[in-house]
């Protein structure tokens, strides 16, 4: 049981994920990815004339069902098999996100800046909302994310995935380092 | 249901992310400051497995269990790779997910995840709207 309920270690984790691959391709021919489903939702949900979003989404339904699949999974491993601890971080990580002002470390996420009355606050805001767009922005625009770029992309020795991924980094450690600390103080 | 070996192996990647933790805020922040190896074990082993995958498949020219040839899409450069991807970056280190956690912590009871994949999907509208002006 106990299996179920604790977190598990990269090395067990990063190989499973990696299984996905073959997975995916032995069972349906599909490649790994996960932000076409964002495409997908557009297509199936918002009544539109744009182009991008005028093709059969019914084709490629077998990624929206995945994200469906995940809903469930997260939910198993996150309700049913919740890990009663918190999560074990490093303690210089812990110092360096305390010394953004969070106290709480309870939980998955820091749920002193998501939650629903933060949406009323421009920190809240910036970090909930804008932040969701620029992933759904962002990663259509460079036609992948971390799953479809950064494991499959790579996985596959395409080079425009590592190029993507860097910038990925980049991107993240500006935000990490120099913007976050700034929006944490508004 | 030919769907349904997709909304398996679904449940099996949402519960991973989950039990991995790498759709923590907490572990993407501990990355992001080089303070763990972590979230890099996960994604350099991931890709190792990915690789010597598709390394085999193409060797031995191994055909799907409904005996179709593989095919895999190659990934083509344009300008939006770079622009794209900073981007996403920024948004990742802000809302410490990408699409694949954002379905596995709303399961998870993050409820609140909900409205950051709503502002994802109205991203993706956006750009749709926007890519024919955008640079490529």
């Amino acid at each position: 049981m106990s299996i179920l309920t604790q977190p598990w270690p990269w090395y067990i984790t990063g190989p499973l994920i990696g299984l996905m691959i073959p997975l995916l391709l032995l069972l349906g021919n599909k490649a790994f990815g996960i932000s076409s489903s964002l495409r997908h939702i557009c297509a199936a949900c918002i009544p539109t004339n744009v182009k991008f979003f005028k093709y059969d989404w019914k084709a490629e339904s077998w990624n929206l069902v995945f994200a469906l699949g995940m809903i469930i999974g997260g939910c198993i491993a996150g309700v049913v098999f919740k890990n009663p601890n918190n999560i074990t971080l490093s303690e210089t990580a812990v110092t360096s996100i305390s010394t953004l002002g969070i106290t709480n470390f309870s939980g998955l996420i820091p749920t002193e800046i998501f939650n629903f009355s933060s949406l009323l606050t421009l920190k809240g805001f910036i970090l909930i909302i804008i932040g969701g767009f620029m992933i759904g922005f962002g990663t259509r625009y460079a036609n992948g994310c971390t799953s479809g770029h950064s494991i499959m992309g790579m996985a596959n020795l395409q080079w425009p995935s590592l190029v993507s991924t860097c910038c990925f980094f980049a991107g993240g450690l500006l935000m990490t380092w120099v913007i976050l600390p700034i929006i944490m103080k508004l | 249901m030919k769907n349904l070996k997709f909304l398996v192996l679904g449940i099996l990647f949402g519960f991973i992310l989950i039990k991995g933790e790498v759709i923590s805020w907490f572990r993407i922040q501990e990355m992001f400051r080089f303070q763990s190896f972590h979230m890099y074990g996960v994604i350099c082993s991931a890709i190792a497995i990915g690789m010597i995958s598709i390394l085999i498949i193409k060797k031995f020219n191994i055909k799907t269990f409904s005996g179709e040839e593989i095919k895999i899409a190659p990934k083509e450069f344009t300008k939006g790779n770079v622009i794209g991807g900073l981007m996403f970056g920024l948004g990742w280190a802000m809302t410490g997910a990408c699409p694949g956690p954002l379905y596995a912590l709303i399961g998870s009871g993050s409820l609140i995840v909900i409205v950051v994949l709503l502002s994802a999907v109205f991203g993706t509208y956006i750009y749709g709207v926007l890519k024919d002006k955008l640079p490529h």
